[in-house]
């Protein structure tokens, strides 16, 4: 059976054209970007032809771009590196309740240092109040982090606002900007950021790569020591296919985003009409406007996530859920949670993430099954009095 | 992730549904880590002759639900109070470490249906079988500890 896949926010496929210009990089111009001779040297342009499309992507410049092995390494690299090499000038960091656990772990791992970490709330849309931001922050703030857009509720943060108060008041600021990249626009200068996190398989790139974008001049302490590649900023022989993807990925992006968004966010919004239509008892998670043209997060009154994910995946649809019956931990999702959602709604939710490949078909598909589904599991649930 | 026993329980879970005039009830769980169950047992003579469940949960409270109502089906107070969740988990041919708590729920189901039916049943055996009760169950009590 042919899967309608929607869980575009947790990976894509890489795009033809990307795992095509990855070929080569193999094992023909297999070089290590180091060397001399031009094996080598056919290596390294590749890697700085790449460099300059993710820079271009983002309005940023060649040499701000440095490679990592995805989002979570530029997360943990940025909030580390600024905490490690401004610690004599502070050690308050400022973030949110809702941030990718790449930023809220490394934010606790410098706790357990001494660093003091205040986590922002949000309000039930899940957007930051800028002037909390501004409230927060005292002599000792080195950094403010706040993520571009929630990844589950797809909520688009005010980074102008944001960062403007970061820059007046001398602290550096870093945006994770894994969710929005190739999707919505995320310019550097426009966002007024120091430092932004990337991550290449979010936007049909493959996986195992992603950057940091470094704005000249900002303090910062490297997280892979070696062999001095990137020129110093991250150590380590270069994923040179990986990168090669990633740059394909970004000129791609380029291209099509603007499109792609206008597409993707009527199909979203006919998803969420439909569903609000055909399913009584269920209520949309996150801003109905300032939201990523993908994403779909609804809560479904009286039955659990996980039982409505395993249903759909019985009828070929990937989705994913908040419930803590589909965490590691147990726990439902804190960023439900952060936004005031109780938690039986947290366990109730369902997120659906739109992509290139997505067509009306399958979102009619998705409206015929999903109500059925509900049915299904609400006459089996002791909360449904019908 | 769930083994074959568990997607046919969770995908065609059997005795749904309330009963009329339980003769007991049953009444578990905690929003707060997601799983709630509901069991609904008819006893004549000493034996569960219908079980009957509710549940709001995942794939693993469904299916540990709907086996749970398969086994007790037939059996005596005594036989079914010495279920154990380990028990029903070995009968969905076993959940992953992180779903476990799923049978704990369903013999805590069980157990507190059972118990719902001899307080309103006390008669010259409830001591007996409060007693064994205490013995299976103690295990949960050190659980929740």
């Amino acid at each position: 059976m042919k899967q309608i896949y929607l869980d575009y926010a947790a990976t894509t496929p890489a795009a033809p054209e990307v795992v095509q210009a990855m070929v080569p990089y193999f094992n023909e111009a297999f070089g290590n970007p180091s060397a001399i001779y031009s094996y080598g040297q056919e290596a390294k342009s590749a890697i700085e032809e790449a460099r300059a499309k993710v820079a271009s992507l983002i309005g940023a410049r060649n040499e701000e771009i440095v490679f990592t092995s995805g989002g979570t390494e530029a997360d943990n690299f940025a909030i580390k590196g600024v905490a490690f090499a401004n610690k004599k000038k502070g050690n308050h960091i400022i973030t949110t309740a809702l941030e990718h656990h790449a930023v809220s772990e490394s934010c606790r791992f410098l706790a357990k240092l001494g660093f003091k970490i205040t986590y922002l709330p949000v309000d039930n849309a899940g957007l930051v109040d800028p002037d909390d931001v501004k409230k927060a922050i005292n002599v000792k703030t080195i950094l403010i982090s706040v993520m571009h857009a929630n990844n589950e509720v797809g909520t688009i943060q005010p980074i102008a606002e944001i960062s403007k108060i970061a820059r007046e008041a001398g602290v550096y600021f870093h945006t994770d900007a894994v969710q929005t990249v190739g999707h919505i626009s995320a310019d550097v200068n426009e966002l007024g950021v120091d430092l932004l996190s990337m991550s290449a398989h979010k936007l049909y790139g493959p996986k195992g790569v992603g950057a940091l974008y470094i704005r000249k001049g900002t303090k910062l302490v490297s997280f892979m020591h070696g062999g001095g590649q990137e020129r110093g900023w991250r150590a380590s022989t270069e994923n040179v296919p990986g990168i090669v993807g990633f740059g394909k990925a970004t000129e791609m992006a380029t291209r099509e985003m603007n499109e792609e968004a206008k597409r993707l966010t009527h199909l979203r919004d006919k998803l969420i009409t439909e569903f609000l239509k055909k399913i009584d008892n269920i209520h949309l998670n996150g801003h109905p406007l300032k939201r990523l043209p993908n994403n779909v997060n609804i809560s479904v009154s009286f039955v659990e996530g996980e039982s409505m994910c395993l249903n759909m995946d019985m009828a070929g649809i990937c989705a994913s859920t908040g419930s803590a019956c589909n965490s590691a931990s147990l726990e439902a999702s804190h960023v439900l949670l952060a936004m005031g959602l109780d938690p039986v709604k947290a366990h109730g939710s369902l997120r659906f993430t739109l992509g290139k490949w997505t067509t009306e078909q399958e979102i009619d598909k998705v409206l015929e099954i999903l109500p059925r589904i509900v049915a299904k599991l609400r006459a089996m649930s002791p909360l449904y009095k019908n | 992730m769930y083994s074959a026993k568990v997607m046919d329980h969770f995908h065609n879970p059997r005795n749904v549904g309330e009963m009329d005039n339980p003769d007991g009830i049953g009444h578990v769980g905690n929003p707060v880590c997601g799983d709630i169950m509901e069991l609904y047992i008819k006893v004549k003579d000493n034996v569960i002759t219908d079980a009957r469940f509710k549940t709001f949960g995942c794939g693993a409270a469904i299916a540990t639900s709907s086996m749970v109502t398969e086994m007790v089906k037939g059996k005596t107070l005594e036989e079914a109070l010495k279920i154990s969740n380990k028990a029903v988990a070995e009968a969905l041919d076993g959940l992953p470490a992180i779903k476990m708590h799923c049978s704990v729920l369903a013999e805590e189901a069980l157990s507190s249906a059972i118990d719902d039916y001899l307080s309103k049943n006390p008669d010259k055996n409830t001591d007996t079988l409060r007693k064994l009760h205490k013995i299976q169950h103690k295990h949960l009590e050190e659980e929740a500890e």
